[in-house]
């Protein structure tokens, strides 16, 4: 069960890579933010939202197997 | 509303298009599209609706030209710097199409002005550059029940979709609370691709017309978002959340009082007393009596290393609360700056600490 994440904009500075395969060890979203969090710290300054197989999900989303991840900031650039 | 036959000369190559014909060219002609800011969104925006021939555009902008638009907003030459933008874009628009009726607002938006702007046009277009009129910006569509065309853009990625449109989600339902204050910086700190504004304002220029026309699929309920570095287009689903839509219908009676810029953590929302890299340093090399609470990962470099630290992550900052210092001063530091207030803020709040200090643009220079 492999998870793939994908990272855009400031998550992807926060963590350093635009992309990244994880084991899935998680059963809902938030235990994988809380896992993302301590590796990767700057993401706490950055509220981000995640999507789970293309749909933005809430923390209490049940993560089950293969899926793609992104983490998707807020931009307000124009 | 009827084409002159000079008009229907000019649209001639929308007219061709079965899905448009003069019927839809009509529908444009008969539109009313407000865009709020003439910046890397607004001027191509502005371009390709007034060449389309949508019949009355309002442009709001209280902002004049710099010489540093010029990488990206289009519409604008050096002979323009000093002046307003809504008004030179109007001027430029005109000779694009002098078939367009123009309503330039060279002011700032407001609350004060946004209800009244906003009900006098079918479609508004987001194309400003910070969050606290990107919020004031939804909730005065949700209010006057206006359809959302949203576009913004962070370095070389950008992102659009169609909020508020037949019952579909809002800005809220996607963000419901603006991010911490100086977290997300913005073009003018970190720089922008010159061409990007102008790939995301054409989508969103696209979203206006097929909106207008009713033909395709709109991004109502999809957040389109685009990487110009590696060309890549997602497509991500947002669901609306009647909580978010209800909560802005609520306030509807306090938005002409409601400040933005304090929710959106521009003013303060939070007195936090600092004090800088170099306060501390002298405060090091004294004999003051105070504690350092490290709230970083340990593996966070530079460390300090020192006897009075104590490093307590954000993320388990409740385990910490008995061995933080109540009788002296405390600074509390991160990176940046901006995880400790945080802490301070959960500490004061939740925990009634009065004796806490925060680091200026953190530790990261120590």
């Amino acid at each position: 069960m492999t998870l793939k994440l994908k990272y855009f904009g400031m998550t992807a500075e926060a963590s350093g890579k635009d992309e990244e395969l994880l084991d899935n060890n998680y059963s809902s979203v938030k235990e994988l933010k809380a896992d993302l969090l301590a590796k990767y710290p700057n993401l706490l300054e950055i509220n981000f939202k995640v999507a789970v197989n293309q749909e933005i999900v809430n923390d209490d989303y049940k993560l089950s197997g293969n899926e793609e991840i992104a983490l998707l900031p807020p931009f307000a650039g124009g | 509303m009827n084409l002159t036959n000079q008009e229907k000369n000019r649209y001639s190559r929308h007219i061709l298009l079965g899905k448009i014909g003069l019927e839809g060219q009509e529908k444009l002609k008969a539109a009313k599209v407000l865009v709020i800011g003439v910046g890397g969104l607004g001027c191509p925006v502005l371009q390709y609706l007034t060449a389309a021939g949508v019949g009355e555009l309002g442009i709001i902008d209280y902002d004049i030209i710099d010489e540093t638009n010029l990488q990206r907003q289009i519409l604008f030459t050096v002979n323009d710097i000093g002046k307003n933008k809504a008004e030179v874009a109007k001027n430029r628009l005109k000779q694009l199409n002098p078939h367009i009726n123009f309503n330039v607002y060279p002011e700032k938006l407001t609350t004060r002005n946004a209800l009244n702007l906003f009900s006098e046009y079918d479609i508004i277009v987001d194309g400003t550059d910070n969050f606290s009129t990107r919020y004031l910006v939804n909730d005065a569509c949700v209010i006057t029940n206006k359809p959302l065309i949203y576009g913004a853009i962070y370095k070389f990625e950008g992102q659009v979709t169609v909020f508020n449109y037949k019952g579909g989600p809002t800005y809220r339902c996607l963000f419901p609370e603006p991010p911490k204050a100086g977290s997300v910086p913005n073009c003018s700190e970190i720089g922008v691709l010159g061409v990007l504004p102008g790939l995301i304002g054409t989508q969103q220029a696209n979203e206006v017309i097929k909106l207008i026309l009713g033909i395709g699929k709109l991004l109502s309920g999809k957040l389109l978002t685009y990487d110009s570095l590696n060309n890549s287009f997602l497509t991500l689903t947002i669901n609306r959340s009647e909580e978010q839509v209800q909560k802005v219908l609520d306030e509807k009676s306090n938005f002409k009082d409601f400040d933005y810029d304090f929710f959106c953590g521009i003013i303060s929302t939070f007195d936090v007393n600092e004090i800088s890299l170099d306060e501390l340093r002298k405060m090091f090399n004294s004999s003051d009596n105070f504690q350092l609470v490290d709230v970083r990962q340990e593996w966070e470099q530079p460390r300090v290393e020192k006897d009075n630290v104590l490093i307590a992550p954000l993320n388990e900052l409740e385990s910490y609360v008995t061995k933080i210092a109540t009788d002296k001063k405390v600074i509390v530091v991160c990176q940046h700056g901006i995880r400790s207030i945080a802490a301070i803020e959960q500490l004061e709040k939740e925990y009634n600490f009065n004796n806490l200090i925060n680091l200026q643009g953190g530790i990261e220079n120590w």
